[in-house]
């Protein structure tokens, strides 16, 4: 589903991802962590289409980024941590406006579907400026699975939340997750990230170094691990 | 040290020549012109930079697109040399202009369409800077650039033409002697061989300039690029 | 083409919910009214002439000020990635930006015309006088629209918009000064055509330049 061969990108003069190889197949959900800086989100970025690669080969679905990138906007979902969402509409207005993007028939169904995925039948009308931060992002999940994406992008989609909030937000992840799409989440949070993904890789320097899968570890696990990677590096 | 390639060495050269040269042709060779007296002068380097001033400027737009469409960084260092020459030869423009008016037409300036726009022109290219200092992501500047000056080199001739429309259909009299077309005064042979020979000094000095701040503009590039891999 | 609309309706939704960029355009553009009537001392004839002129003086200023805030709205919540981001054509995402930003500005101008004329006691509602005013806005939201998107990503955004508009939009100011004055004051179509010529193509060409450089603007 995503391959990406020797992926490079650079900043100015400073190379972020250097020569990165990454895989996912159908249906796995990948939490990509590591430390700050390390590149997790430059990735997720190109894998959005919103960055371009420098070289290397990235496909998604079999399409190539950057030269088709309008093809496979259609199957992505992308949750940043910012909510990209537009503050003064209501979230009804606001998946109006991105059924439109999407060019989604039946949008009144769909956006009353997802509503009850993500649990804010009560407060559709409201504006979402009025919501709390933990609705913002299930609101934001929401925006992104409207046009029903094959693959999930999110990007430290737990940054701001409290722990209720974070637990609803696991449970509308899970959810997602169970219905065959491909998910890669980057993360901070290591206890969290074991909790949901089953693959994790680790990032850092610009490279995925060290890849594992809760075949071989156990969650509690995974903090050592982690430790282990980055200080061999 | 990269060494001076020998190309750039003969065109210095050439450069410096061609300058004695002219400046030699227009004190002692051009005639004095009959109404204006020795000012009149001034006009072969007053034209000849406000060429070079469009000239950087089309450079820079040309050069813009090249790097859109390609992205290497030569572009973008070439576009910003042009714009740094043009700039100055456009001041000199101006000035020059105003230097020759004064005794002419009794006034420091006339809103000659040609004068006006080499000013305006003077703003897009103040702008050009004031866009790139407000950047830190060299990539985002280099491509804002490089749309900046094909903005402003495109609206070159509109604001030209409206400058144009603004003189002829409502002129203005200014000073005692109104000034109508400036450079309304014929050239004899003479006159216009070292005015065409100005125009190619001028071009000439415009190259050398240029080459010479690309150059530098690499060797900065390099510089950076090498302070990176330090803490890379 | 719908995503176009649905761009414009977007925004205009957001508006009329805020209210925030309008009120703040409309209130500039009646102080500097306001200024201009008591900085210079006018007699009869001078107001018809000078009109046109106050009034883009007008209209470019508080134009600055709609264009800084309705890219700095997408900005400000990346609501631009999330655009970005949407199988669509970028050019679509920028003309509905535009033809948004141009309603704004008509709104605020229509509003301010009627109290211009009380104010100065000209009659402007002449067909012609209307017809410049579209037309010079039409190429200053254009031209300012593709400006903005740019500065809206620098540090000093809210003065270097007007640094950068004003120098390239020069002939607008020009063309539609005169213009405009000319149909105050009563002159010959012939002589007005050229000023509408000039006016028309600015908008074509940077009609035309905007759909080749927006996405070099906006990727990554």
């Amino acid at each position: 589903m995503i391959e990406i061969r020797r992926l490079v990108k650079r900043f100015g003069y400073k190379r972020v991802l250097r020569e990165l190889d990454f895989y996912a197949e159908q249906g796995e959900f990948v939490a990509v962590l590591g430390p700050n800086g390390a590149g997790k989100t430059t990735l997720l970025r190109i894998l959005s289409t919103l960055s371009r690669p420098e070289s290397g080969e990235v496909k998604i679905s079999g399409y190539r980024l950057p030269s088709q990138s309008t093809s496979v906007r259609k199957l992505l979902g992308v949750v940043s941590h910012q909510p990209l969402l537009y503050g003064d509409l209501s979230a009804i207005e606001n998946l109006k406006f991105f059924g439109r993007m999407y060019a989604i028939e039946n949008i009144q169904n769909r956006i009353e579907e997802v509503l009850s995925v993500v649990g804010l039948e009560q407060r559709a009308t409201d504006l979402v400026r009025t919501y709390s931060r933990g609705m913002q992002q299930r609101l934001a999940i929401g925006r992104a699975i409207l046009h029903d994406p094959i693959v999930l992008l999110l990007d430290e989609p737990h940054t701001g939340l409290d722990q209720d909030a974070s637990e609803m937000l696991d449970q509308v992840l899970i959810d997602v997750a169970s219905q065959g799409r491909t998910l890669v989440m980057t993360s901070h949070d290591l206890a969290r990230s074991a909790r949901l993904a089953w693959r994790f890789d680790i990032l850092a320097r610009g490279k995925i170094v060290a890849s594992t899968t809760r075949a071989e570890l156990e969650p509690d696990q995974l903090l050592q691990f982690y430790r282990q990677t980055l200080e061999v590096g | 040290m990269v060494p001076k390639p020998q190309l750039l060495r003969i065109l210095d050269f050439v450069t410096v020549v061609l300058l004695l040269i002219a400046t030699g042709l227009v004190f002692f060779y051009a005639p004095i012109e009959a109404i204006m007296g020795n000012v009149q002068k001034v006009f072969y380097f007053h034209v000849a930079s406000a060429w070079v001033g469009m000239l950087s400027f089309m450079v820079a737009a040309v050069v813009g697109i090249l790097y859109l469409a390609r992205e290497e960084r030569k572009w973008d260092t070439i576009g910003l040399s042009s714009v740094e020459i043009g700039l100055i030869f456009s001041i000199i423009a101006v000035v020059s202009g105003s230097i020759w008016a004064r005794p002419i037409w009794n006034t420091w300036w006339t809103w000659d369409p040609r004068l006006t726009t080499t000013t305006i022109m003077i703003f897009v290219y103040a702008a050009y800077f004031m866009l790139r200092s407000g950047i830190d992501d060299p990539d985002k500047m280099a491509r804002f650039t490089a749309v900046y000056a094909i903005i402003g080199f495109v609206s070159v001739p509109l604001t030209f033409f409206s400058a144009r429309l603004y003189r002829t259909i409502h002129p203005v009299i200014i000073g005692s002697n109104q000034p109508g077309a400036t450079s309304s005064f014929e050239m004899t042979v003479s006159m216009q061989f070292v005015f065409f020979f100005s125009l190619i000094t001028f071009t000439f000095i415009y190259l050398d300039l240029l080459w010479h701040r690309v150059r530098l503009g690499i060797l900065q590039e390099k510089i950076i690029q090498l302070k990176m891999k330090l803490y890379d | 083409m719908k995503v176009l609309f649905a761009v414009v309706w977007k925004d205009m939704i957001m508006e009329l919910r805020s209210r925030e960029m309008l009120s703040a355009m409309l209130v500039f553009a009646l102080l500097v009214v306001l200024i201009f009537n008591f900085a210079f001392e006018l007699d009869a004839t001078t107001r018809a002439n000078t009109a046109s002129g106050v009034l883009w003086v007008t209209f470019a200023f508080a134009g600055t000020l709609g264009l800084n805030r309705s890219m700095a709205m997408e900005k400000d919540y990346a609501c631009l990635d999330g655009l970005l981001m949407a199988p669509v054509d970028r050019s679509a995402i920028f003309f509905g930006k535009v033809l948004g930003n141009f309603i704004f500005m008509v709104i605020v101008e229509l509003i301010v015309l009627p109290i211009f004329s009380v104010l100065y006691g000209i009659n402007l509602f002449h067909q012609g006088f209307i017809f410049v005013v579209l037309l010079g806005s039409l190429g200053y939201i254009i031209v300012g629209s593709l400006l903005s998107s740019m500065t809206v990503q620098t540090r000093t955004r809210d003065i270097l918009l007007p640094i950068l508009l004003f120098p390239v939009a020069i002939p607008i100011f020009i063309a539609a000064v005169r213009a405009s004055r000319a149909f105050l004051v009563g002159t010959e179509m012939v002589e007005v055509m050229p000023y509408l010529n000039l006016l028309i193509v600015y908008d074509i060409v940077f009609f035309a330049v905007a759909y080749m450089v927006f996405d070099f603007i906006v990727q990554e």
